[in-house]
């Protein structure tokens, strides 16, 4: 029997479905304009499970995460609200996740944050009051125990299905697992990992998450998205925090004419959704499309993940998680366990 | 590096002295009561900071967990993490923030392996820090419990520090 749901979202009733989710990371406007992240959230809602807002990802400031839930919750939409630690202490971040809840935000991801000096206001004061882990038991006491990490009581609890981090590519490759592990029992129902492009590296993580029996406790969405070519990758490879990619991703771009560069990143984008979809353990991908939203519905499309709307497909409960139901057409077809959009 | 920093690479050792340590703070636990915890600060504090700094380049946090991570003061991370490396070590074991600094978090799981007694330590939740004990002597904190208080919260108390 399945634990009952944290919270009331979709996420994470597609993912209870046994079904292979896809969430998708919205990249914030800078600009006080409400319809840029509308624009934005549009193009993504129509191919995901949740939309990330992001909290100032790379240390550089955009329109806050709570201000992006704000919006998304206000139009419908279902976010993972991002939440750092490198800005905000535990008096701050305890009175947002509360906030955040009563908006309807349902889903919470709980990043310790880059640092300061990754961004290009590198003069700034760092918080970390919390880590990560601190802030994902503090969250769960907040949902399961009623109360704020003092001790005073919380009235209404927040409903919230909690998010960690992963990184399978960073040193000490061997911590990685158990450092997963560790956060887990913090409180992490769902994972969203760092850009795989490395997969027999994720996949030798993998082995080891399963041997731990950590698949059967919590959902793992890799992360994944488009190069747009070599240069882009060199770039991120040595100035975004935390990527990995091999010499052999970025001498394929390499090789690639100019006009193809797009389509190729896209391509070894695609593959790598479709070899970590058959990976045990995996639960679904996390699209960062950075600066290239509009390809992430193609990427869903070409990678076969794209929703086929059947009206009044029931949630079929009682799968655990880790095990993907086998019934007929569940590899292309996915189906909404609300069944009604 | 100096020759004590090179202590470090010892874990082994330093567990011995970490014993040592904890049992004579166990046994000077009497001297609180005699001389006041204040006063045994004032004199237990400068020697502390002295052989601390010295060996883990110890920022004096008050609440000591050295020996669950591997000897290695995880208040060197330029994140203060306490509960295992963030996601930005670089390919090297370098950190993130520092690109010349080894990834305090790899060494501890290096020194935390070598250890004996304490090294499965490295995967207790450590509980957030509390502020209002920066600066002060962690050696007597351990004394007076201090240093294992949690908000109440958070639920379970870790075990001791040193
Ligand atoms: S790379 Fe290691 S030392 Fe540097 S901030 Fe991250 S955890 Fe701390």
């Amino acid at each position: 029997m399945l634990p009952p749901p944290k919270s009331d979202g979709r996420l994470e009733k597609v993912l209870r479905a046994g079904l292979f989710a896809v969430t998708a990371e919205l990249n914030p406007p800078d600009s006080a304009d409400p319809h840029h992240v509308f624009d934005a959230a549009l193009v993504l809602s129509q191919v995901c499970d949740a939309i990330n807002a992001t909290d100032a990802s790379g240390a550089h400031c955009h329109m806050s995460s709570v201000a992006i839930c704000a919006l998304l919750t206000h139009a419908g939409y279902s976010p993972v609200m991002q939440v750092s630690c490198r800005d905000r202490n535990r008096i701050a971040i305890q009175g947002d996740v509360l906030g955040a809840a009563a908006m309807g935000v349902h889903n919470i991801l709980c990043l310790t944050g880059d640092d300061v000096t990754a961004g290009d206001q590198p003069g700034a004061k760092r918080v970390f009051d919390l880590d990560s882990i601190q802030l994902l038991r503090t969250i769960r006491t907040m949902r399961d125990e009623g109360c704020y990490m003092s001790g005073r009581e919380i009235t209404v609890r927040p409903r919230l299905f909690l998010g960690a981090a992963s990184n399978p590519f960073a040193p000490p490759l061997d911590w990685r697992p158990h450092r997963m592990a560790k956060k887990i029992e913090a409180g992490a129902d769902f994972f969203q990992s760092q850009y795989c492009f490395d997969v027999p590296q994720l996949e030798s993580f993998m082995k080891r998450v399963c041997d731990l029996g950590l698949d059967e406790k919590a959902y793992f969405l890799v992360g994944v998205g488009p190069l747009r070519s070599e240069r882009a990758a060199e770039f991120m490879r040595s100035n975004v925090p935390g990527v990995h990619i091999p010499d052999h991703v970025i001498e394929r771009l390499r090789k690639t004419p100019k006009q193809h560069k797009r389509a190729e990143g896209k391509k070894i984008c695609v593959e790598i959704i479709q070899q970590v979809r058959e990976m045990a353990g995996v639960h679904g991908v996390h699209l960062m499309a950075y600066r290239q939203e509009e390809l992430v519905a193609e990427i869903v499309e070409e990678a076969g993940l794209m929703v086929r709307r059947t009206a009044g497909g029931a949630t079929p409960n009682g799968w655990r998680a880790g095990r993907r139901p086998a019934r007929p057409g569940s590899h292309d077809a996915r189906r909404h366990p609300d069944g009604n959009d | 590096m100096g020759l004590a920093r090179r202590l470090q690479n010892h874990p082994r050792l330093l567990a011995v002295g970490y014993k040592a340590n904890l049992w004579i703070a166990m046994k000077l636990k009497f001297a609180i009561r005699m001389v006041g915890e204040k006063r045994l600060a004032r004199w237990l504090s400068a020697p502390e900071e002295f052989t601390k700094r010295r060996i883990f380049d110890c920022k004096m946090c008050g609440q000591c967990i050295l020996h669950s991570t591997g000897m290695t003061c995880p208040m060197t991370c330029p994140k203060n993490l306490r509960n295992g490396p963030c996601g930005g070590v670089r390919p090297n074991g370098h950190c993130e923030v520092e690109p010349e600094m080894r990834c305090i978090w790899v060494e501890a799981f290096e020194r935390s392996q070598m250890m004996t007694t304490y090294k499965d330590e490295l995967h207790i939740l450590q509980p957030p820090v509390d502020r209002q004990l920066e600066g002060s002597s962690a050696w007597v904190n351990l004394m007076t419990g201090k240093d294992r208080v949690t908000p109440a919260g958070w639920g379970d108390t870790p075990r001791a520090g040193g």
